[in-house]
């Protein structure tokens, strides 16, 4: 063990290795590179714009022939995909009801699940019991969605089949529940970092006044908190719904509209086998012919997708900005 | 009501609203603790040396896993070499050349948005983009330039936090001495953020290896017992593999060991290549609070 002085010493001394000969050395050549340099970055600082510029001219120019040829209108309202018959159909209904019905379903386990779970973390937990959590909602967060829907394929599938005697497990409910998974340690992390973010003169006046410390929760943290925990559950939307794999190997991918007649009303139906948007994208994406009709569709899919995670992470974006501005003013 | 039966309900309130709260975290750490579980129940049985190195026979239904292996560490240090220039790039102008204003907040908003983007509709812009229209074709080249993209973000962050953590007075230093600004953020700058860069362009690597829906739309092979020799070739991936053995396989219970390896393997690379990153990080760190 060196002594943490030399340590200093050392680190600093890797400065050392720069001269003050090279460092300053002046010439038309490195004149010239710092001017190069400085417009080599700016292009390469601006290239992220170029990018999503890009995804969004590419997704419009490859969907345009088939939002000419068939129309919005159709994707949107129509009810079947039948994309290969003589008299194809485009109708992406279905697929955006199940992404919606996938991803509320989803929601409904993960926010409770995750925003309790942020509470124990950021108010509850003595500081040991923290660095153990940390650590853990971390470790979700790497998990491969594939290696999920796996897991909701051979572990998931047979218990949701036996609890609401199905024959079949792979419906709407698996793939929300190892959904709720996938997005649990978006909701965790950023409600922490907004609970985290409430200043703590707030909770000590509270304490001073006699509060709780489940009050001081409930009443000071949760509301200061609240436009950080909606923004956590916006990300956590646009997470879940451009979530691909899982789905894809845990809702059975069936086509048709999933929705059930209940007392003379018609209402989702968690019980059925689903097929996303992503998922559709993922399993007629890989064999399907280049500059057809149907690939442009595919594109158009893509496109409502964009759109849809577009809003939501533009809404959760917002909402983040005014937490913080908040938080500041005070 | 007196004063201490108010106390004893507002006791009461509290205990049943924490415990609550501890049942949620606790359930979360069960369900962390069972997903390590199945898999490594699952897959502890087919791991072996053998496994890792042989090549797939029989359609997949014996053998290894060594071309979704190779595959898997060739596309994603593919995509590691291009995203990193590209994320040091744009992370540099962001935090040494750039004024705020709004430029700056395009950029940052484009970064955002970027990744939020879901990652199949990357796949379907690397289709469009490199595959047909660039003329790549289903490939390594065209994979790798899909998930670069997709990894930018968090590689650009990674960078940026890299640089920030350098302290201002380097800058200052080397500004005073008359070098000029790319003197000094090359030599002075650039050499202690290096480690905190390597920590981003990892966990970029982790997350590009372990995603799949991209890699379907734009160069995965479904069983291809080859290692490729060319970026223009198709190539088997971990999680691609993973999928196929699961879901489009004819004999999906005969597979299923297979596929429990596949996925043991799989997460284990990526603990791997996270734990790595954090370790490099949190040396980076204690480095830094000396200076």
């Amino acid at each position: 063990m060196r002594p943490p002085g030399l340590k200093v010493v050392n680190d600093i001394g890797q400065l050392n290795n720069v001269s003050k000969k090279k460092l300053t050395q002046k010439s038309f050549v490195t004149n010239i590179n710092d001017y190069l340099m400085e417009k080599v970055f700016l292009l390469l600082g601006t290239f992220a714009i170029f990018i999503l510029a890009l995804i969004v001219g590419f997704l419009f120019r490859e969907g345009m022939d088939a939002l000419r040829e068939v129309g919005i209108g159709e994707f949107l309202i129509h009810q079947s995909w039948y994309p290969s018959s003589s008299d194809p159909r485009y109708g992406a209904l279905p697929f955006i009801i199940s992404s919606i019905m996938v991803t509320v379903g989803a929601l409904t386990l993960a926010v409770p699940w995750g925003i309790f779970t942020a509470i124990f973390i950021a108010e509850i937990a003595p500081k040991r019991l923290k660095e153990i959590l940390k650590p853990v909602v971390e470790v979700f967060a790497i998990f491969p969605s594939v290696v999920l829907g796996f897991i909701a394929l051979v572990v998931l599938s047979p218990m949701v089949a036996n609890v609401f005697n199905l024959s079949n497990g792979l419906t709407a409910i698996t793939a929300s529940i190892i959904l709720s998974v996938m997005a649990l340690p978006t909701i965790i992390s950023i409600a922490e970092d907004s609970l985290n973010s409430v200043p703590s003169d707030f909770k000590e006046a509270a304490y001073a006044l006699g509060a709780t410390k489940w009050e001081v929760v409930k009443d000071i943290s949760l509301p200061a908190a609240k436009s950080g925990i909606i923004a956590a559950v916006m990300l956590g939307f646009g997470r879940a719904v451009g979530e691909t794999m899982t789905v894809l190997m845990a809702a059975g991918n069936a086509i048709d509209m999933p929705i059930r007649e209940f007392l003379g009303v018609t209402i989702p139906d968690f019980l059925t086998s689903v097929r996303t948007l992503t998922a559709n994208i993922a399993i007629e994406g890989s064999d399907v012919a280049w500059g057809s009709l149907h690939y442009s569709a595919l594109f158009v899919v893509g496109i409502i997708l964009f759109v849809i995670t577009f809003v939501v992470n533009l809404i959760a974006d917002i909402l983040i900005n005014r937490q913080r501005g908040a938080m500041r003013n005070d | 009501m007196t004063n201490t039966a108010i106390l004893r309900k507002k006791q009461i309130k509290q205990n049943i609203w924490i415990s609550i709260s501890y049942t949620f975290a606790l359930i979360t750490v069960i369900t962390l603790c069972l997903l390590f579980y199945w898999i490594l129940r699952g897959g502890a049985e087919v791991i072996s040396w053998s496994f890792i190195t042989q090549m797939p026979q029989q359609n997949m239904t014996a053998g290894g896993i060594w071309p979704a292996i190779v595959g898997t560490v060739y596309v994603s240090v593919l995509t590691i070499t291009i995203s990193v220039p590209l994320g040091i790039g744009a992370a540099i102008y962001l935090n040494e050349y750039a004024k705020q204003g709004r430029l700056v907040r395009m950029i940052r908003l484009a970064i955002r948005n970027l990744s939020g983007v879901p990652s199949i509709v990357y796949g379907l812009f690397g289709l469009g983009l490199f595959a047909a229209t660039l003329g790549f074709g289903r490939s390594l080249l065209a994979a790798a330039l899909t998930l670069s993209i997709m990894v930018l973000p968090w590689v650009i962050t990674g960078a940026e936090e890299a640089l920030k953590s350098v302290p201002r007075k380097f800058r200052e230093g080397g500004l005073a001495l008359g070098a000029t600004k790319w003197q000094t953020i090359r030599q002075l700058v650039l050499p202690p953020a290096i480690p905190g860069m390597a920590t981003g362009a990892i966990l970029g690597l982790a997350r590009a290896a372990g995603e799949t829906a991209p890699i379907i739309l734009t160069g995965a092979a479904y069983y291809l017992p080859i290692i490729p020799h060319d970026i223009k070739e198709q190539f088997m991936a971990l999680p691609y593999h993973l999928y196929i053995l699961v879901t489009q396989h004819s004999e999906t219970a005969t597979v299923r060991p297979i596929a429990f390896g596949t996925a043991l393997v799989l997460i284990a690379l990526v603990i791997l290549l996270n734990s790595f990153a954090i370790m490099i990080r949190n040396h980076f760190r204690k480095k830094n609070e000396l200076l």
